[in-house]
C-alpha cells in the first residue's frame, strides 16, 4: 500500500511537469496561469498522499493551507491580467 | 490485502486516472474555456477519488474528516476560480472562445 501511494504521488508529479508544455506553448497569459491552478489542484494530491505515510500527519495540514492559498492567486490574477476596467458588477460588452 | 485494502486501491487508481485526464485536457482543448474545464472540474474528481481511496485507509475518523475537508475547500475554490479565469480572460485580454472549427 506504501508503495501504491508513493507510486501515485510521483504519477502525479509527472502530471504537474507535463503540465509545463501548456506553460511554454499557452498562447495567452490565461494559458499560463491555468498551470499554477494545476499546481494547487494535484500538488494538494501529492500532499495528502505522502501525508499518509507513519508520522507524516503534518503534511496533511499543509495540504489543508495550501489548498486554501491557491484561491488568492487566482483573485491577484483576475486582478492583474483584467485590471480594473472589468471590476467584477460592471457587464460591459467584451471587447472584440 | 484486506477488501478494503482492495477498494481504496481502486479509488486511488481512479483517481490517478482523473488527474491524467485532466491533465491531457489542459494540453490538448483548443482554448481557454474548455482548459479551465479540465482544470478545475476533471482534476477535482481525481483528487475527490484520491481522498476516498486515502479516507478509506487511514483507519481513523478524524483523519478521513480531515481529508474530506482538504476536498471540500478545493471544490469550493475550484468553483469560482473557473468562474472568475474566464471572465478574466473573456473581459480582459479577450481570447476569443474557440468557434468549434478545426484549428490546424
Amino acid at each position: 500500500m506504501h508503495e501504491l501511494r508513493t507510486g501515485l504521488a510521483f504519477f502525479l508529479l509527472l502530471n504537474i511537469l507535463a503540465g509545463m508544455v501548456r506553460v511554454i506553448r499557452g498562447p495567452t497569459v490565461t494559458d499560463r496561469f491555468i498551470v499554477a491552478q494545476l499546481f494547487g489542484t494535484t500538488g494538494v494530491g501529492v500532499l495528502i498522499l505522502l501525508a499518509a505515510d507513519a508520522g507524516r500527519d503534518a503534511l496533511r495540514d499543509v495540504a489543508l493551507v495550501f489548498a486554501l492559498l491557491a484561491p488568492v492567486t487566482v483573485v491577484a490574477f483576475v486582478r492583474f491580467a483584467v485590471g480594473s476596467d472589468a471590476a467584477p458588477g460592471s457587464d460591459k460588452e467584451p471587447r472584440p | 490485502m484486506s477488501p478494503l485494502d482492495f477498494l481504496s486501491a481502486a479509488f486511488l487508481f481512479g483517481g490517478g486516472a482523473f488527474c491524467l485526464a485532466g491533465t491531457v485536457g489542459v494540453l490538448r482543448f483548443p482554448d481557454v474555456y474548455c482548459r479551465l474545464h479540465a482544470l478545475t472540474k476533471v482534476d477535482n474528481l481525481g483528487l475527490g477519488l484520491v481522498v476516498v481511496g486515502l479516507a478509506l485507509q487511514s483507519g481513523s475518523w478524524a483523519t478521513a474528516l480531515k481529508l474530506l475537508l482538504v476536498w471540500f475547500f478545493v471544490l469550493i475554490s475550484s468553483a469560482f476560480t473557473c468562474q472568475l479565469i474566464a471572465r478574466a480572460a473573456l473581459r480582459g485580454r479577450g481570447a476569443a472562445p474557440w468557434g468549434g472549427r478545426r484549428e490546424p
